[in-house]
């Protein structure tokens, strides 16, 4: 009896779990192809609000400031704090503690703190050379804060190689400036390109700390968005969150047929 | 290039790894050719003797000579010596030829050259057809083999084996034996083999070395080794023993076991103490009265080819090996010939404690820590006095109600007690060794809690 009624329980907490995560997102598909700009009554079936998007010169601006901003933000902060895990290693385990602490602050502050500290930090050097926020001060925060999430992917990657395989290939004729690119860069690999993603997303979807930092003459998409959510939703938001959906899912599932076949691959 | 008589030679190599001495002044020659083993109990510094010849330690002082050539300061990817390390230690993301070829593509030789001699290691390996292999897809002995045919494949002078075969089951181990050994001897390589197993020492090697505490203890072929042990230690590690403290009466006349007997060495101090092993498959068991001695069965195994039998007689425990059932109870004869007597000088002179000490006042006594009482007769205050502590008199406790702790530095069973030494260091910077005898058995390195009898204690002024 008692596990016929937990087995009902666990199986609609599951349930509720994942319709709470999901309508929501559903939702907004569907009110994406809604003729009204009502938010509450479906009219009919359109797609109007998809080709009005790519017209919205103003939105599609943003997109693109948030893409390239992730890019670059995630590419820099990638090479940065994977060049910081690789230094920690190397510490005493003493030190490596102590580094590993202030690695973690940053990532379990609040987000506004950072945000605004880092407003605060900008400005100043802002004043000294007589420039705006914009591009290059979102970057900055950007690579601030997702090269933590960086080292903190990274560096169990690092810690697994085994002592052992370094002698190895010293042992081999390798001299230690190539130890980096022979031995340890293919170990670490697959984590470098899984924090590169990482950051990418923390970076694209930041609202926050963009939101201190950004100024006005370079908007972003979270930053756009809030904006105009202050005003009206327009139904093209909602096509927008809907190509990002599917897009989000696409990348998804390409990342799992990759794990499939390197999978398969292994076995034999 | 030419052919030195030793392709390897260690000259006064010191190294300390946290202020801990690991080896002092060590010095040994390794012949050109030869299966060498160095063979010892874990922390004994075998493993760093090799990783000082591959070169990915650096001795704080001292000389390694390789071919006639002083190497010392040489980096590790600068010797034509190569490594089988523990635990394999293969490049997981490179599939196996990738994996052999690895130091190959690093002298830039040309890729056909290459994939020759890849293939060619591979099959004196017996892996025809695993090059595209990842190591995670192989057994634990294929993988062995990788790592050596990655270390062979280079023609190194000199191969060295770190406890290659540890990780690997038992028939696996024995195959992979016979197999290295083959090897070996087909290559006309120098291999130098690290091993804490004595029959894996014993079945592959032209010499072992036999180390504890980073001091050579024994260099031998397999044979001197067993059956002339230069040492009680080496008697211990090597196979099982029955190890007997005695005394040479004169040349040809050594006293154990309540009796003298006639034996083959000469050349100790009339009447010196000395260390003798019997070996147990050398001791035969007679008909009651007919032998050296009368005694009782014990206990007895069946190990397979032999039955192990320990045997009552004089207050000792004697290991026997022999074909026979006896049942236990059974009265029986011991027997052995004077040749089956080896006999070794101790590996700590002492017999009992000597030990310096201080009277605190008239009536407490100081040393090492410990105070205690005496009403024997009355002291000096701060006169020094020596103490003699019997080894019986002093018992191991729990480390919390003991009167000193002690780290165990050697044990060794002789007969029917453990005559085990503990080192001490005190204040004034004397140090020694503390004998106790005690039927308890324990690992060496344990601390231990000792605690006195102090009524049998001797005080000498």
């Amino acid at each position: 009896m008692y596990n016929v009624s937990s087995k009902i329980v666990s199986k609609m907490s599951f349930a509720f779990i994942f319709l709470f995560l999901y309508i929501p997102i559903f939702i907004v598909i569907i009110f994406a192809c809604n003729s009204s700009k009502s938010r509450c009554v479906f009219e009919s079936f359109t797609l109007k609000w998809f080709s009005e998007l790519f017209k919205d010169k103003i939105i599609l601006e943003a997109f693109f400031n948030s893409l390239i901003l992730a890019l670059i933000s995630a590419i820099i902060a990638t090479v940065i704090g994977t060049l910081a895990a690789l230094k920690i290693t190397k510490l005493k385990k003493s030190k490596q503690n102590i580094f590993t602490g202030l690695n973690y602050i940053p990532i379990i502050n609040s987000d506004v703190i950072t945000g605004v500290s880092l407003m605060l930090f900008l400005k100043f050097f802002l004043n000294i050379f007589n420039k705006d926020f914009g591009f290059t001060t979102a970057l900055i925060a950007h690579i601030t804060i997702t090269m933590p999430y960086v080292v903190l992917f990274v560096m169990p990657k690092i810690k697994q190689i085994e002592p052992n395989t370094l002698n190895a290939a010293l042992d081999l004729g390798c001299s230690p400036n190539m130890l980096f690119f022979k031995i340890i860069l293919p170990n670490i690999a697959p984590s470098i390109v899984g924090a590169f993603m990482m950051a990418f997303a923390i970076s694209f979807d930041d609202f926050t700390i963009s939101y201190f930092t950004v100024g006005d003459s370079f908007q972003t998409l979270p930053v756009l968005i809030y904006s105009m959510v202050r005003r009206r939703i327009t139904p093209k938001i909602n096509a927008l969150f809907a190509i990002i959906f599917i897009l989000v899912i696409l990348i998804l599932i390409l990342i799992n047929i990759l794990n499939i076949n390197s999978n398969k691959s292994k076995e034999i | 290039m030419k052919n030195f008589k030793h392709i390897i030679e260690l000259k006064n190599i010191s190294i300390s790894f946290n202020k801990e001495v690991i080896l002092e002044n060590f010095n040994i020659k390794i012949k050109s050719g030869k299966f060498v083993t160095l063979l010892g109990p874990s922390g004994c510094g075998k493993s760093t003797i090799l990783k000082i010849i591959a070169g990915l330690l650096k001795p704080d002082s001292g000389e390694t000579i390789f071919n006639g050539e002083n190497i010392t300061n040489l980096p590790p990817y600068k010797r034509n010596i190569n490594t089988v390390f523990q635990r394999y230690a293969l490049f997981s993301h490179l599939n196996v030829f990738e994996n052999i070829a690895f130091g190959l593509k690093i002298k830039n030789l040309p890729k056909d050259e290459i994939k020759e001699r890849v293939l060619n290691i591979l099959k004196t390996v017996n892996l025809k057809g695993f090059e595209k292999r990842k190591p995670f897809q192989l057994s634990g002995g294929q993988q062995q083999r990788v790592a050596i045919a990655r270390a062979l494949v280079n023609r190194p002078k000199l191969l060295l084996l770190d406890e290659p075969l540890s990780a690997l089951d038992v028939n696996l181990k024995q195959e992979m034996q016979f197999e290295l050994k083959e090897m070996q001897q087909n290559l006309n390589t120098t291999f130098v083999y690290v091993t804490h197993d004595q029959e894996e020492a014993l079945t592959m090697s032209d010499f072992v070395v036999v180390m504890n505490e980073g001091e050579i203890q024994q260099i031998g072929t397999p044979q001197e080794i067993y059956n002339e042990p230069q040492n009680a230690f080496v008697a211990d590690f090597i196979g099982q023993s029955n190890i007997l403290n005695g005394t040479m009466v004169k040349d040809y006349r050594i006293s154990f076991a309540n009796e003298v007997f006639e034996c083959v060495d000469k050349g100790f101090e009339k009447n010196q103490p000395v260390d003798l092993v019997i070996r147990p498959e050398d001791i035969l068991i007679v008909p009651e009265g007919e032998g050296k001695f009368n005694g009782v069965v014990d206990t007895i195994v069946f190990k397979g080819a032999h039955f192990e039998l320990e045997i009552l007689a004089r207050n000792i425990y004697w290991l026997v090996h022999t074909t026979k059932y006896y049942e236990k109870g059974k009265k029986v004869g011991l027997n052995f010939s004077p040749d089956d007597i080896h006999i070794m000088p101790k590996l700590f002179e002492q017999s009992t404690n000597i030990i310096k000490a201080v009277a605190v006042d008239e009536q407490t006594i100081s040393f090492l820590d410990v105070e205690f009482k005496t009403n024997e007769f009355k002291l000096k205050a701060n006169s020094k006095v020596k103490l003699i502590i019997p080894p019986k008199s002093i018992s191991l406790v729990s480390t919390d109600s003991a009167d000193l702790v002690l780290t165990l530095d050697s044990i060794i069973y002789k007969g029917s007690y453990n005559e085990m030494y503990f080192y001490y260091e005190d204040e004034d910077e004397n140090d020694g060794y503390i004998l106790v005898n005690s039927e308890y058995e324990e690992e060496v390195g344990t601390k231990l809690g000792l605690k006195f009898n102090f009524n049998e204690v001797k005080i000498l002024n």
